[in-house]
């Protein structure tokens, strides 16, 4: 696909806006449908496209397989250390209350936060299970 | 400490979960290894602060994320879960050294890191499923620790443990969704997930709504007796304990399915046995059946076995067995027999499947005929053997005849006489099929390939000693199996509805 012109430029202009509605999915998860999860998903599907209509050598160059490794515990480690953290305040584990003065507020912070946690893992999931997929009989 | 003391239930998952996401960072089998070590020293102290908190001053409840139970998710720690709490973390950190050099023997040096990290997942998962107090929550620990398993096992060094994980796979989420479906209709009935709150509202459904919570009782016993590999359900089970690498062999032989069999008894005497009359059921009765049929079928599959590892593993259907018996007669004694030989039966099934370890670290083999007069080059091995095996069969003087015992007592109150010689003749099967190992060991000549083994490493070597004493002490003193036990199964048989 060196010379398919439309496709090339098309990828790169579409690439960022993936990227924004990923996190867009993201942000809004916790009061409509969506989420980390959903929101890790598109975010690994920028590297799918990349790999598709670049190749799979410009696909490893944004997201390398150390990378790819270091995501999965990566957003175990966050949703895990949110939980820790309202036990270090002195609170339950996974009290989100701890984040802010208002609990409202505090709760709405650490589903966001864990939702972080969700969507790096599964971006890095997503990743490595394509990576295995594709590099498979190479 | 008053600040750790009430976080201790979600300490007790948390740590192992927080150890299994650094494994995944650590990279180098060594460190994984030492973060694992350090994790499973940590973990009795807090499921024995657990224990001690429970024995002193009853049940332990903790609000997840603070928000109240029934609402919330709960975590519950009575006595019995305590029990077996202690039973995981104290298996964990007696076999931990043992697998330094069997995993380093067996696994990729570049897989190690993830294999540690897939242990302590497994281990996560497993004492999740032991200390919450939500039906969903159970079925989510259930995946975790499932998953992890899977993985362990496709781990091992034979290309048909590939095979194995995946016959597991297939079985173990059929089990799984008739589970969470069983889980579903109790929500339908009831509206609410926490299992102390779904007891007490089922005791108040209407007599028409009667067919869904049987229907409830069925799914879930069935899904639940497929991941405890009750009669005939076990069928997944030899293939992936011959084939996991041998260390994982050990800890699901000695956890897993213990804590699957926890979860039964969740169900029939927390749950529906408060809310319903199971006796006017025939739960016990298809309990017991399956029960003998294992204790027998399995028994005497063992006993043609040439593979030690799969003996091994059919026996454990049949030990299996004798503990579902104990659940199915749901008296006193009875109750007692089987969650104490709960722990009795961890202890003997991983002291033997270590000294199996230990044969296959030094010879390569777990085939009878290649055994050839390895008692006397690996003396020690194979007495931790021969004492757990005595175990086994159920000699006076070990703790498989206490729990022994406790079944006939219970079998007897019950005025099913006619069990007792049952537990007798399939105790002397598996006098058959020790014995066989035993003669091989010691009587026959050292082969060329035996005659050079020796005793293993000293960090290979305590912990299926130290699990073999276990063995015979707890057939001496029986203050923290039976006793334990005994209480725990009192508060059971009590709350049962009449």
């Amino acid at each position: 696909m060196k010379f398919d012109l439309i496709l090339r430029i098309g990828t790169k202009l579409i690439l960022p806006f993936v990227l924004v509605f990923a996190f867009y999915i993201h942000f809004h998860g916790d009061y409509r449908p969506g989420g980390g999860f959903q929101g890790g998903v598109i975010a690994a599907g920028t590297v799918f496209l990349v790999a598709i209509t670049f190749g799979l050598a410009a696909a490893k160059r944004i997201a390398p397989n150390w990378l790819v490794e270091f995501m999965v515990p990566l957003g175990v480690l966050i949703f895990a250390g949110a939980g820790v953290a309202g036990l270090l305040m002195g609170k339950n584990y996974l009290d989100y209350s701890v984040f802010s003065a208002n609990s409202a507020t505090g709760h709405e912070l650490g589903i966001l936060i864990v939702e972080l946690g969700v969507l790096i893992t599964v971006a890095g999931t997503m990743t490595a299970l394509f990576y295995a997929f594709v590099e498979r009989g190479r | 400490m008053n600040a750790v003391l009430p976080h201790l239930p979600a300490l007790q998952v948390v740590v192992p979960l927080i150890g299994a996401i650094l494994a995944a960072f650590l990279r180098r089998g060594n460190f994984a290894f030492t973060l694992t070590l350090a994790v499973s020293a940590i973990l009795p102290f807090i499921s024995g602060a657990l224990l001690w908190q429970v024995l002193t001053g009853g049940p332990i409840s903790y609000a997840m994320g603070g928000w109240a139970p029934p609402i919330g998710i709960e975590y519950r720690v009575d006595l019995l879960s305590a029990f077996v709490l202690m039973l995981i973390s104290v298996v964990g950190v007696v076999i931990i050294p043992f697998a330094h050099r069997s995993v380093a023997s067996e696994i990729d040096a570049s897989k190690q890191a993830w294999f540690y990290c897939m242990y302590l997942l497994c281990l996560t998962g497993l004492l999740g499923i032991t200390i919450t107090g939500d039906a969903f929550n159970a079925f989510v620990f259930l995946e975790v620790s499932s998953l992890a398993t899977y993985v362990l096992i496709a781990m091992g060094r034979d290309r048909r443990a590939l095979l194995a994980a995946f016959q597991y796979l297939i079985i173990g989420t059929i089990g799984a969704t008739l589970y969470v479906i069983g889980v579903g209709f109790l929500y339908l009935l009831t509206g609410s997930l926490n299992m102390v709150d779904v007891a007490q509202r089922l005791a108040a459904v209407e007599p028409d709504q009667m067919r869904t919570v049987i229907t409830a009782l069925a799914f879930i016993t069935v899904g639940v007796s497929l991941k405890l590999a009750l009669f005939p359900l076990h069928v997944w089970l030899p293939n992936a304990y011959a084939y996991a690498p041998s260390w994982v062999t050990v800890f699901l032989a000695a956890t897993a399915t213990k804590v699957a069999i926890y979860l039964l008894v969740r169900y029939l005497f927390s749950i529906f046995g408060v809310a319903v009359n199971l006796q006017a059921l025939p739960v016990g009765e298809i309990i017991i059946a399956l029960s003998l049929a294992a204790m027998f079928i399995a028994s005497f599959v063992a006993v043609f076995e040439t593979n030690l590892k799969r003996m091994l593993a059919y026996s454990s259907v049949a030990q299996i067995g004798y503990i579902t018996l104990g659940i199915g007669l749901a008296n006193q004694a009875g109750l007692t027999g089987g969650l104490v030989h709960i722990v009795n039966h961890a202890f003997m099934k991983a002291a033997l499947f270590l000294a199996l370890g230990a044969i296959v670290y030094r010879i390569g083999s777990a085939r009878l005929g290649d055994l050839a007069g390895i008692g006397r080059k690996m003396p020690l091995t194979m007495a931790a053997f021969a004492v757990a095996g005595l175990g086994l069969i159920g000699t006076p003087g070990t703790s498989g005849f206490i729990s022994k015992w406790f079944l006939a007592i219970g079998a007897l109150d019950r005025g099913w006489w006619i069990l007792v010689p049952a537990i007798m003749a399939s105790s002397m099967i598996a006098f058959v099929y020790v014995g066989r190992v035993l003669e091989m060991a010691y009587l026959r000549e050292p082969s060329a390939e035996t005659a050079r083994a020796s005793d293993p490493p000293l960090s290979m070597l305590l912990p299926m000693l130290v699990l073999a004493a276990a063995t015979v002490y707890f057939g001496f003193d029986t203050e923290w199996t039976a006793g334990i036990a005994g209480k725990a199964s009192q508060a059971l048989v009590q709350g049962l509805a009449r």
